[in-house]
């Protein structure tokens, strides 16, 4: 099969990592050639981070580039909107309604762009739009919403639950395991 | 069994595999895992060592004593290291020693974009590249063997693709590799300029071998597709080309980018009407490729400034251009800035407020440059901050004095900012160095260092007493502030300033993110008393936003640490 990629992408401490884990545990345990690549050090620190998911029977680079992802996972609104022309035609972003005011917005030398959802969807984007903090924090904590989010790509891929399910077990500690699992279902719900 | 692990993880389980017993390292993003993985082998000793120099050295020490042994750093780091890097090349090895060396094309955690396989031709040590996460894994472990055959230290280079991608890694158990018994050999180890001489023509002899080596070694591999054009590539570069050219070019893969094969590059272009070099950064390849005679195409394609990837590869060689949408709005930029509560705010708001020139350092703190504090006037590399204030007061002297501060990380200041502290102690320079003490090392993500009382495995150490250490060195005035306390830090500030002699305060907080910093409550503003100055805007903290035309904190983000409280002058913030 030809090489799917996908992009987890959000704010430096949003959870983006683990959410990568998650998926490149499931599509390792679907027998898939896997490469996911993170950047950690100093764009972590509340900038705009972007991990890649590639999937399929040999995967070479690591990284996804303009007009090449099947999929964008979105953590937070202008984000999705920022990544959105690495979409190729026909591809779907999955985004939380969560929005993070950037510093040249606090500082007030750049507004936050208005109605991006219906942007996105004029662009003739497949677009979700979940508010996966509000369901985080139901589940019982704000930090889960990366967990939220991949409970609502679930629905989305063709892969059993039972396959997220043990990802979760080898990807989350044991004593926030309960917690992502409501997280997870909620997503799915959503 | 196959796992999914980052080529930083897998370098670690090759190092277990191969038997390494002692590994010791400074960290730099990105090659900080290697040695926090192979820490939670109980089979290999690992530890954090004040700075590269020190971790290349002990480990040195380790091969002597006839272990296998190792050393991580970043690219920079091995400029730090390249005094006793150069000299290792000469006394040779014991037990195997690697040295893993992290580049950062792109630059997304580092202060230059340098190729360190300079490094390697200047040193004359072999040096390998692996393109995934099995190969890291592999090549630690190949690098033992050739360490150890050809009496070598071996350095690894991966670059920020290939370490933090995961890619599946098969397991296999640990090899124990007995100790070599050390044997007394001035010869070999004492490098006086009588021994060294000697040492040298033992090292250029053994580059000959290694050239017969690299032209045969496995690592160095065609893939014939029976193409008329030729890729040679490494590293990174590799998965970008294939991804890019598939099976329609023929390829010369290289493991092993130092010395580089003559025969092998030969016979290779021979059989190819053109040529394509794909390298990131400098043109090391290429310039092999020319030297030899092969008319071949690089640089002049492709540059040196930045990641390649495939797109690039696709739209200089196939003329591909990506079909892509863009949002059609232009977008605010999403800067990284320092974290809600980050203990360093309180210090740059007020270098700030008081105008005060200040000489930078590498840390989380170099985030002190950005909008809206833009407190930083320079920054350098790892300790250079307490350094280049002494040149610039020496130079400027009242002009300056009493106006320019240097920062400083506690882990940066054990680093390599000691040594300069002695130097303005010593030569009694008017300068105001600030220890920016958060407990940690921060940016690559919270490590240990000699002031934290704690070692790589977690378990009690030494702590540095810093008051002490600096009051030893000769710096009489030496006082302690608190930075969620503004008024407290901009006391000293304006004290220390004020004084005609050398002086440091330490600006004690521990790191925010820290699990066991226990936070307050988020806070509020009450907007009946919000009169929208936006003067807590002024302290960029990514928390606090203007919604509705008046000041807002967001709850999931904010600590409490109460700086906004601090300068707000209408009581607006509060639990």
């Amino acid at each position: 099969m030809e090489t799917k990629s996908v992009m987890i992408v959000g704010v430096g401490g949003q959870g983006s990592l683990l959410a990568s884990r998650i998926l490149g545990n499931v599509l390792l345990q679907q027998g898939y050639a896997v490469k996911v690549s993170e950047v950690h050090g100093m764009s972590q620190r509340g900038g705009s981070v972007v991990t890649y998911v590639k999937y399929g029977d040999a995967v070479y680079s690591p990284t996804v580039e303009k007009g090449e992802a099947d999929v964008i996972i979105s953590f937070e609104l202008l984000e999705a909107a920022r990544w959105a022309g690495y979409l190729k035609k026909g591809g779907k972003i999955v985004t939380s309604t969560q929005t993070l005011d950037p510093m040249p917005v606090i500082t007030g030398a750049a507004s936050y762009p208005e109605g991006i959802v219906e942007t996105l969807k004029g662009m003739g984007i497949d677009v979700t739009a979940v508010d996966a903090l509000s369901l985080a924090e139901t589940a019982g904590s704000a930090k889960a919403s990366n967990v939220v989010l991949m409970g609502v790509v679930s629905k989305k891929m063709e892969f059993e639950e039972a396959v997220w399910q043990e990802a979760l077990n080898q990807c989350v500690p044991a004593k926030f395991i309960e917690m992502n699992r409501r997280a997870f279902a909620l997503g799915r719900e959503a | 069994m196959k796992k999914l692990m980052l080529g930083n993880e897998a370098f670690a389980r090759g190092l277990y595999e191969a038997g390494c017993r002692f590994a010791s390292s400074y960290p730099g993003t990105p090659s900080t895992e290697i040695t926090e993985e192979v820490a939670k082998f109980e089979e290999v000793y690992a530890e954090w060592a004040p700075n590269e120099k020190v971790a290349v050295e002990s480990a040195l020490g380790a091969s002597f004593a006839g272990a296998r042994a190792f050393a991580a750093m970043k690219h920079v780091g091995l400029n730090v290291a390249a005094d006793p890097l150069y000299t290792a090349s000469y006394t040779g090895v014991n037990g195997g020693l690697v040295i893993a060396v992290a580049d950062d094309p792109g630059m997304h955690s580092s202060q230059n974009e340098q190729d360190s396989r300079h490094h390697a031709i200047a040193s004359k040590l072999p040096m390998l590249e692996p393109s995934d996460s099995q190969e890291c894994k592999d090549f630690a472990m190949l690098a033992y063997e050739l360490s150890e055959e050809y009496d070598t230290p071996v350095l690894v280079r991966t670059a920020t693709r290939v370490a933090h991608s995961q890619s599946a890694v098969e397991m296999l158990p640990r090899s124990e590799k007995a100790l070599k018994p050390y044997e007394k050999q001035p010869g070999k180890y004492v490098m006086v300029p009588a021994n060294a001489r000697g040492k040298h023509i033992v090292v250029e002899e053994r580059t000959k071998k290694l050239i017969a080596y690299a032209e045969t070694a496995a690592v160095n591999r065609i893939e014939d597709n029976g193409s008329d054009i030729g890729v040679i590539t490494a590293g990174a570069s590799y998965c970008y080309a294939k991804d890019a050219l598939g099976d329609k070019v023929n390829y010369l893969k290289l493991g092993m980018t130092n010395p580089l094969p003559d025969k092998l590059f030969l016979d290779f272009a021979a059989k190819c009407r053109t040529v394509y070099i794909i390298e990131e950064l400098d043109g090391v390849l290429e310039a092999h490729a020319k030297a030899l005679g092969i008319a071949c195409k690089g640089k002049e394609i492709f540059g040196c400034i930045g990641e390649l990837n495939q797109v690039i590869i696709a739209e200089k060689l196939l003329g591909k251009v990506p079909e892509t949408v863009p949002y059609p709005e232009s977008l605010p930029i999403r800067p990284p800035v320092m974290c809600a509560g980050c203990p360093h705010r309180g210090v740059f708001y007020t270098l700030a407020k008081h105008k005060i020139t200040v000489s930078g350092d590498i840390g989380c703190y170099t985030l002190g440059a950005a909008k809206p504090l833009e407190s930083i006037d320079w920054t350098v590399c790892m300790g250079s901050s307490v350094s280049c204030l002494h040149g610039f007061n020496k130079v400027l002297g009242k002009e300056s004095q009493n106006k320019t501060v240097a920062v400083i990380g506690d882990s940066t200041f054990m680093h390599s900012g000691l040594n300069s502290l002695v130097n303005v102690a010593y030569n009694a320079s008017n300068s105001t160095v600030i220890i920016l003490d958060n407990s940690i090392t921060g940016m690559t993500g919270h490590q240990q260092n000699p002031t934290t009382g704690k070692n790589l495995k977690g378990d009690p150490a030494a702590a540095v007493d810093l008051e002490a250490l600096c009051r030893a060195i000769g710096i009489k005035r030496v006082r302690v502030a608190d930075p969620y306390h503004l008024a407290e830090m901009e006391q000293a500030i304006t004290e220390e300033l004020a004084v005609d002699e050398p002086s440091v305060i330490i600006s004690r907080r521990p790191c925010a993110l820290l699990k066991y910093v226990k936070h307050n409550p988020p806070l509020r503003v009450d907007f009946e008393k919000c009169r929208s100055c936006k003067m807590c805007l002024k302290l960029g903290c990514p928390a606090i936003s203007m919604k509705n035309g008046k000041a807002c904190i967001d709850h999931t983000q904010c600590v409490g640490c109460g700086i906004c409280g601090e300068i707000c002058k209408f009581g607006a913030i509060g639990e």
